[in-house]
């Protein structure tokens, strides 16, 4: 059906407000990240300004970042690769025996407040002396990710026909070795789905970090909040800051735009 | 389709026993793998979960605070008619929570709804608004709470220099007592607004084309075959959305803290039962009491979730 022209004008003017309404802030933090602190707070100045590096001079040297941006990858990098090992797998059987009680244990962590599993962890880690360690992090994230890759590789598994797989038995292949050589190799577009947004849940993971990083193990989220004092922001500093965690993120997300859409819609429409 | 056939070129003629399946481990992992590829995500699941919730739940019948390591007494459901009559800090929480997320989901079900009609068929620079409906999304929630907070700063913000071009006074946003709520609502709707459109253009662009022609053919006015024709089929669609945003949105906790800090502010002016219990925990070490709002934050959780799938169920058939 084609849409009849005042429509299309409706549409058009519509949908200008919409991106402007999106990008407009986006823009204005990045902004004012290459603002000092003097031209912020000269609303004079709002567009009329240096741009000047000040500010990600102070992230990116006195304020540590490049070690922070070091730990969030390595978090969400490990958190993920070792979700992937779990998920699969368990998302495959689950899928293909319909174990649907089973899933239903995992799908929990979805639902489940993230306070109440602070305390306890929280608990016991610092018995073992593991809180402020990497170790924690990865497992505290990888709670978040778990969930995430076998909802979606469910449904990818689903989508795949059985045969495929009952055609390997028959040419001699282990109904493992069928797993391994026939079906992953065809879910790769799905595990590069569950891959990345389990990534950028845990890049942008903050409440877990915020309790169970130390100093050295803070990722960006967290270091945020140094630009905030007690009595003062230091705006700029703010700004690019929040930039900088920002910005990877959605270039990340740009560039795999397909994979991004797949996995936050996926299931939905099943009804 | 090469993967598939990569096995049949290993044995072209007679298929031989492949090596794998002699080995008594290959026999005993082929014939246990339903529970050999599910048992350590559940396990890790579990251990991560149960242990929690079970300890949480001991925990709110105790008086444990002061150090995690300090020795508790059982005080049996103390907590409860504690937590239950506290009418300064629990029952405003509660009240925060179902407004926070009755609002939040209001105005992004119908705003998705619209935007996502507008996106349905295809048109010029399609590229370009999915790329901005991509981008808050994925942006990391801490981050654009910080972003709000210099747009909605009362002295130096670009909100307000708006508002005084189009000659009204300077609002106070999230530093108001009584607008910081609406304001982190605002916030929240920014940011999850365009997930409900991608779930909602995702449904849209999988139903049919029949059912739309057959009312335009009958005479139904686009108005009519919205609400007639494409809402009753995408409302499984809806459902699911505002499943999947109504629990993020009950345990919204970012935003609210990159904004308002440590007990939502002041005045407590933004502090959900999450932030709440977050607090409760990690500022006070009040544990058994925590834990009660847990368990009681918990079970309106469960009961929103089987509240709203119950319904699912009942419109698929």
């Amino acid at each position: 059906m084609k849409p009849s022209k005042p429509f299309r004008v409706f549409r058009t003017s519509a949908l200008v407000v919409v991106v402007f309404a999106l990008m407009a802030p986006l823009l204005w933090m990045i902004t004012a990240s290459f603002k000092t602190n003097v031209d912020i707070y000269d609303t004079a100045k709002a567009f009329t300004f240096t741009p000047s590096l000040k500010n990600y001079e102070t992230v990116l040297q006195q304020a540590n970042y490049l070690e922070f941006i070091g730990n969030s990858l390595w978090v969400a990098f490990a958190a993920t690769t070792l979700s992937l090992l779990l998920g699969v797998p368990a998302a495959y059987s689950m899928s293909r025996f319909s174990m649907k009680k089973s899933a239903l244990v995992v799908l929990m962590a979805r639902v489940i407040p993230g306070v109440s599993l602070l305390v306890p962890w929280y608990y016991v880690f610092s018995n073992l002396k593991m809180v402020g360690g990497f170790t924690v992090l990865i497992l505290s994230h990888m709670f978040v990710s778990l969930p995430l890759i076998v909802y979606i590789m469910m449904g990818y598994f689903d989508g795949l026909p059985a045969e495929l797989e009952e055609a390997a038995l028959v040419d001699g292949l282990t109904h493992i070795g069928a797993f391994r050589r026939i079906t992953l190799p065809l879910s790769v577009p799905g595990v590069a789905t569950a891959g990345i947004l389990s990534f950028i849940f845990s890049w942008n993971n903050f409440m877990f970090a915020l309790v169970l990083s130390g100093s050295d193990t803070k990722t960006l989220p967290v270091a945020i909040f140094d630009f905030v004092g007690y009595a003062s922001i230091d705006w700029g500093g703010l700004m690019a800051a929040a930039t900088v965690v920002t910005l990877p993120i959605m270039l990340i997300a740009l560039f795999v735009q397909k994979y991004v859409v797949s996995g936050l819609t996926a299931g939905a429409t099943k009804g | 389709m090469s993967a598939v056939r990569t096995p049949r070129t290993d044995s072209p003629e007679a298929p031989a026993a492949p090596l794998d399946t002699t080995s008594a481990w290959s026999r005993w992992a082929n014939h246990h793998r339903k529970w050999l590829f599910a048992a350590p995500a559940m396990a890790f699941v579990a251990v991560l979960i149960i242990f929690p919730v079970a300890w949480t739940g001991y925990l709110s019948l105790t008086d444990a605070e002061g150090s995690v390591r300090a020795e508790s007494e059982f005080i049996g459901v103390q907590n409860y008619l504690d937590v239950l009559t506290d009418t300064d800090r629990f029952w405003p929480a509660v009240w925060r929570t179902v407004l926070f997320t009755g609002v939040v989901l209001f105005f992004e079900v119908v705003l998705g709804m619209a935007i996502a009609l507008l996106l349905w068929r295809p048109f010029r620079g399609e590229k370009w608004v999915r790329v901005a409906i991509l981008l808050p999304l994925v942006a990391t929630p801490v981050a654009v709470g910080m972003m709000w907070r210099l747009i909605f700063d009362p002295n130096i913000g670009m909100a307000n220099q708006l508002l005084g071009w189009i000659g009204i006074g300077p609002q106070p946003w999230l530093a108001g007592q009584h607008s910081a709520l609406p304001t982190t609502m605002f916030i929240d709707i920014w940011q999850w607004t365009p997930m409900v459109v991608l779930i909602l253009l995702a449904g849209l662009t999988s139903l049919s084309d029949e059912p739309q022609e057959a009312a335009r053919i009958d005479g139904a006015s686009s108005w009519q075959r919205f609400r007639h024709v494409t809402l009753p089929l995408l409302m499984p669609t809806v459902i699911v959305a505002i499943l999947l945003r109504g629990i993020d949105a009950l345990k919204t906790f970012d935003i609210l803290y990159a904004t308002k800090g440590r007990g939502g502010g002041s005045f407590h002016e933004v502090e959900t039962l999450n932030v709440y219990a977050y607090g409760l925990s990690f500022d006070y070490n009040d544990y058994g009491v925590s834990s009660t709002v847990l368990i009681i934050f918990f079970l309106i959780i469960i009961g929103v979730m089987w509240a709203l799938t119950y319904r699912k169920k009942g419109l698929g058939r």
